[in-house]
């Protein structure tokens, strides 16, 4: 198994981009504030800035260490970075853009296919539509046979319609090629959704790096916890009573939601929209999950407590008041209000 | 509505000045019979003057491109110190009367200038032959490219050149394919003004030299002698030169006009049964 393995230091305009990172077939999100250094990371990979300190590896390849006086220029780098515009070439035509890097050029047509671009291949980039820009631009830079793919924010030059599209696709996609893969976003809804693990960065350090259950569950300070949002529960979704659409969840149980939907989702519910109590409530919430607490983690006057699957944040006074201890079995509730659903197929 | 006073000045102004500048090129042609003009184009002198006009010109734009086309690249793409002051030496014959860039000129590569050992151990005459008028042409265009060059350059999406590279384009190939097809329109439009400047040259031309018919004798140089001589035919290579001129000018601003809607003429909804 090749890793990826960078550690790098890097003065930028008001801060320093200083973090380690290794890793192996994964995709591994960078999220956090525009500005953070996110790009900057992605760059320095790719060769395209080069850090004032460190070093960075592929397998057994030596791509930057400083120390050494090793800096492998881009297109030695078997890099396929996909910038957030897209970059393509807008004086060729799609073919011609897929084909620029092709390490075998009668892969084209093959690859114009998988990424339903074939019909497009005579158009200039500035005639179709960002859904299929993406897709361009992810055959172009697949077309390289790349070793690590590098994905700048992929999905925030998208309208609302098709992100949710572009997410369920490129999240197959990273999961079928098996390839190292290091995607940065502001969004952490879709990092959870398309990464395996997620690093929450700010100012150029890595606060925390973590599954995303486990940062919501158990976030390592305040920044991180009003960063990573909502809970994300995988299931599949049916039409159900009442309007509400109904999902059986991938780790058991039922849940509904108001959102329309159907097929593979992730239900979304935010930690401060879930309640704890000891018994079955009588109340207007119609999703109840009975689990034991998984852990407790205080956050200053509030405290996030993992049941199951899900994360609740509560006050520090109702936690103390149920007497909660890691093993209770207790029951988490939500509205159906309060869940909302994301497609990710 | 009544037009402002405002509009009206503004209006009076605009249509002062155009008359001022139209009214030269149109007095060429008004004092000059068609048969005049025939007369006077088909001159030995004014057949030798384009003769040489042409062949001067054309290498000179051709050293233009080959040398200045890499001198612009590095100078959009690279900061480094004193940057800023190459670009303006690069700019310099641009505001250099062209007299004075002929004397430099007669200085460098004349008989007793600074370079006369080199020239000499070559066994080549520069000053007053067909090469002088070359070097001349070259030295006061080419800022005309230059400039408009860097500019094209500098506005190539630096992500499109950053893709290329991450694509395995080394810079060379990232130059062929990604910079100088996109700055391409860019290019052209500085060629026309410059090739518009060389036609025109004269100045540097007449003091590097001279104005020997069939030689040295560009269209320019031959306006000048016809007009002690035969004061039609100044007119009439004169005549000539506001053509070509003007056709120039069209050119260089019709160049990327045709590239933008070039660019866009492709089919957008192609049937999806084609590929």
């Amino acid at each position: 198994m090749e890793t990826l393995r960078l550690d790098i230091d890097h003065g930028l305009r008001t801060f320093r981009l200083a973090l380690a990172l290794e890793l192996g077939a994964e995709t591994v999100a960078l999220v956090g504030p525009s500005g953070a250094g996110k790009s900057s990371v992605l760059r320095a990979v790719a060769g395209l800035l080069r850090p004032e300190r460190g070093v960075i590896a592929f397998g057994g390849e030596t791509w930057l260490d400083t120390a050494r006086g090793i800096d492998v220029p881009p297109e030695q780098r078997r890099v396929g970075l996909v910038f957030q515009e897209y970059a393509l070439f807008p004086h060729l035509d799609v073919r011609g853009n897929v084909a620029f890097g092709a390490s075998d050029r009668t892969r084209v047509p093959e690859l114009l296919e998988r990424f339903r671009i074939g019909h497009l291949a005579s158009a200039r980039p500035r005639d179709i539509s960002g859904g299929e820009r993406q897709r361009v631009a992810l055959a172009r830079a697949l077309a390289r046979d790349p070793e690590v793919i590098l994905l700048d924010e992929p999905l925030s030059a998208l309208d609302a319609y098709t992100r949710s599209a572009v997410r369920g696709e490129l999240h197959e996609l990273l999961s079928t090629l098996g390839l190292p893969t290091l995607l940065v976003t502001h969004d952490f809804e879709d990092a959870a959704t398309l990464a395996d693990r997620v690093g929450v960065i700010v100012d150029g350090s890595i606060l925390q790096l973590g599954r995303p259950e486990e940062l919501v569950a158990a976030p390592s300070g305040r920044f991180v916890a009003s960063f990573t949002g909502a809970n994300l529960l995988p299931g599949m979704a049916s039409p159900g009573s009442d309007g509400l659409t109904e999902v059986a969840l991938d780790s058991g149980g039922i849940v509904w939601t108001a959102d329309g939907g159907s097929g593979r989702v992730a239900v979304a519910v935010y930690p401060w929209e879930v309640s704890i109590s000891r018994e079955m409530p009588s109340d207007s919430a119609i999703n109840h999950l009975r689990a034991p607490v998984v852990s407790i983690v205080p956050l200053g006057n509030r405290v996030r407590v993992r049941v199951g699957p899900v994360t609740a944040e509560v006050t520090a006074g109702s936690a103390e008041r149920l007497g909660l201890r890691e093993g209770d079995v207790v029951v988490a509730s939500f509205k159906a209000t309060g869940a909302r659903l994301l497609s990710v197929a | 509505m009544k037009p402002t006073p405002f509009t009206v000045a503004l209006a009076g102004a605009t249509a002062a000045s155009l008359l001022f500048l139209v009214l030269p090129i149109v007095a060429i042609f008004a004092e000059l019979s068609l048969g005049a003009l025939l007369d006077g184009l088909t001159s030995d002198v004014a057949l030798d003057a384009l003769r040489v006009t042409v062949e001067t010109n054309l290498i000179a734009m051709a050293l233009i491109l080959v040398f200045g086309t890499p001198t612009a690249y590095l100078l959009a793409n690279r900061s480094f110190r004193g940057r800023a002051l190459l670009v303006t030496l690069v700019e310099l014959p641009l505001v250099l009367p062209p007299a004075v860039a002929g004397i430099g000129l007669l200085a460098a590569f004349g008989r007793y200038g600074l370079l006369d050992g080199t020239i000499a151990a070559l066994g080549v005459d520069v000053a007053f032959t067909k090469i002088a008028v070359v070097l001349a042409v070259t030295y006061v265009a080419s800022p005309f490219y230059v400039r408009t060059a860097i500019a094209a350059f500098e506005a190539v999406d630096q992500d499109l050149v950053a893709a290329s590279r991450t694509l395995g384009a080394g810079p060379a190939r990232t130059f062929r394919r990604v910079a100088l097809p996109l700055a391409g329109a860019g290019l052209g439009a500085g060629l026309a003004l410059a090739f518009a400047r060389g036609l025109g040259e004269f100045g540097a031309t007449i003091m590097f030299a001279g104005s020997l018919q069939g030689v040295t004798q560009t269209l320019s140089l031959a306006v000048y002698q016809e007009f002690d001589v035969n004061f039609d035919n100044a007119l009439a290579i004169g005549a000539l030169l506001v053509l070509a001129s003007a056709l120039i000018l069209f050119a260089a601003k019709l160049v990327p006009a045709w590239k933008r809607s070039g660019s866009t003429s492709i089919t957008v909804f192609a049937p999806s049964g084609s590929r």
